[in-house]
């Protein structure tokens, strides 16, 4: 831990990264507590106004503007923080600890339970990810629970494939040989002598999945079929700020900074998390 | 070879036949489309005797036995919104998308493989630093919001591109642009970080110390066996954008195969979902499928271990 935290220090690209997620979940967190407008209330005199830092302290100040209801941009970007953040962590969560689960499994039976799982992997990479998560999120309706069961879906492959492969070679080792010459059960092995040694690459593929599934909840809200309203979300912004686009050009800038600067952020630190982890680029410093 | 070449043949027949099996049931999830087609305050009857004639009152297993026997023959039935041959509806919007996903990843190849090239020969410099923060900002943004921001400054401030639309070169360079940006920046992080790691093995120290020209062994050397997860990623790419960018298209409305499937997905057009999605499943499947085999020719390690 203290050689992780050294090691970041020394990584400017990571330690930005760690610094501006931090910061965004910590806004995100204390949300209610920064006393912002109601999100969700317009002022129909204050419609499509500007962002002014005039005033900016004074109650009614909407230093990036408001919308097309009169709505504070700000406020409501910071709130959609909150969903996005939700949802996508969930979403990474549950497909890391399924797409794990199954790739230890998968990995450590070998034969037919691979073979099966091999082939689903192929199925669901021949389906563009967001036509399969605009699919399923149609049919079971558009709610926070089934945005986050889409979007876990499109991710458990990518650690089940990863896994798969470190546990065929872990298989092999001795440690695991020893378990199963004492008569350690199957169970007993996946969990105590596998599952550790891949928790790691399990965190890095995460890392990098939750920058991925960000932009895809940002871009099932665009078209509609994310979080619904009126709980704002960054890419329902961006779809209602287009028709403005011309004489209000606040209402889709603002969102999609807020999408990029978190997305970047969570790259960074993924980056400098891999490359932490990677034995190969370790070994150079 | 022969037998690795009916191998691979035989898993992608099962992944087209496992896709068309999942979005058949899917679809079967999204509602009644006799409902949605009929007018307001139809009575229970007509929905009745639509359905009936649509063949949607028959058990499911067996629509979907009649569904898997015609699609074998490249029928997916009759599109509900456009009352004509769904594949056919489809197969006409092919050319946007193929014109729109082929622009991008041309581009973008050009781009991000003299962007990641730049990158790693000139590790340390300050033009790497540059090349890989636009990188970064590229992977980092999303496309519809880039599509939005490029529409904002060159077709509304700026009156030079139009804000969307289909059939001219100048609708075409907005979006392939957005999508290029994409393409290029995953490129250029990749073939970065390929080509250094190519340029710490010992065969280019010897073909360094033997004397061979810097751009011999750039090019034979470097350049070839960094191709070869750049060739992975580009096959990958390119099915996705074949698959129809959905967001770009939706951004710029380019009439691509896309957003026809989400304009269907709304109107639960199965036929058209069916057809769409199975066509997009089949050319992706059918880029791996070549991909693999021209792995063998780019490297021979891949050729004699089969």
């Amino acid at each position: 831990m203290k050689n992780l935290i050294k090691d970041l220090m020394r990584s400017k690209a990571g330690l930005i990264g760690a610094i501006l997620l931090l910061l965004i979940v910590f806004v995100a967190v204390f949300a209610p507590f920064l006393d912002l407008p109601d999100p969700t209330r317009g002022d129909l005199r204050a419609r499509l106004a500007g962002p002014t830092w005039d005033g900016l302290f004074s109650p009614g100040a909407h230093p990036l503007g408001t919308d097309e209801v009169g709505r504070d941009i700000l406020s409501r970007m910071i709130h959609g923080s909150r969903v996005t953040l939700l949802v996508a962590t969930t979403a990474v969560v549950l497909g890391g600890i399924v797409g794990t689960a199954l790739g230890i499994w998968a990995g450590y039976k070998g034969g037919l339970v691979d073979r099966v799982l091999m082939r689903l992997v192929d199925i669901q990479l021949a389906i563009p990810l967001m036509l399969l998560a605009l699919l399923v999120v149609a049919a079971l309706g558009p709610s926070l629970r089934n945005v986050v069961l889409v979007l876990a879906l499109t991710s458990w492959i990518r650690y089940a494939r990863i896994i798969r492969a470190q546990v065929l070679s872990l298989r092999e080792r001795e440690f695991v040989q020893s378990a199963h010459a004492i008569g350690a059960s199957t169970m007993r092995i996946m969990f105590f002598h596998i599952l550790p040694n891949v928790l790691t690459p399990a965190l890095v593929v995460g890392t990098l999945e939750l920058a991925r599934i960000i932009i895809m909840d940002s871009a099932l809200s665009f078209l509609g079929l994310g979080v619904q309203p009126p709980t704002p979300s960054w890419g329902r912004m961006l779809a209602d700020g287009r028709v403005y686009i011309s004489s209000a050009w606040w209402t889709v800038t603002f969102p999609g900074l807020a999408i990029v600067l978190t997305v970047l952020s969570v790259n960074l630190f993924g980056d400098w998390l891999r490359d932490y982890f990677d034995p190969k680029t370790r070994n150079k410093k | 070879m022969l037998g690795f070449v009916l191998r691979r043949l035989g898993e992608s027949l099962l992944a087209v036949w496992g896709v068309v099996t999942i979005v058949f049931f899917v679809t079967r999830i999204l509602g009644d489309p006799a409902a949605l087609l009929l007018p307001i305050g139809a009575s229970a009857q007509d929905i009745d005797a639509l359905r009936a004639q649509l063949g949607l009152d028959q058990p499911l297993m067996l629509q979907y036995v009649q569904f898997l026997v015609k699609a074998v023959q490249g029928d997916f039935g009759t599109s509900f919104q456009h009352g004509r041959d769904a594949m056919q509806v489809v197969l006409e919007r092919l050319p946007a998308t193929a014109t729109l996903a082929l622009t991008a990843i041309a581009l973008g190849l050009v781009i991000g493989g003299i962007a990641g090239s730049i990158a790693a020969l000139k590790r340390g410099k300050t033009i790497e630093f540059i090349v890989m923060t636009f990188a970064l900002l590229g992977q980092a943004t999303p496309v519809f919001w880039l599509g939005i921001m490029l529409i904002l400054f060159f077709g509304v401030n700026l009156g030079w591109l139009p804000t969307g639309g289909y059939g001219t070169l100048s609708h075409l360079i907005l979006p392939a642009f957005t999508l290029a940006v994409f393409v290029s920046a995953s490129i250029a992080r990749l073939l970065r970080s390929s080509m250094l790691e190519i340029l710490q093995e010992d065969y280019i120290r010897t073909a360094k110390a033997k004397g061979l020209l810097r751009h011999t062994v750039f090019v034979w050397h470097v350049a070839r066996n960094a191709l070869i997860p750049v060739v992975t990623m580009t096959a990958i790419l390119t099915g996705e954008l074949l698959g129809g960018s959905v967001v770009t298209e939706t951004v710029f409305s380019w009439p691509g195969i896309g957003r026809l499937i989400i304009q269907a997905i709304e109107a639960k057009d199965f036929p058209v979902i069916q057809a769409g999605i199975t066509l997009i499943a089949v050319i992706f499947v059918l880029i791996n499928f070549l991909v693999d085999l021209l792995y063998g020719v780019l490297d021979p390690r891949i050729r004699s271990a089969r």
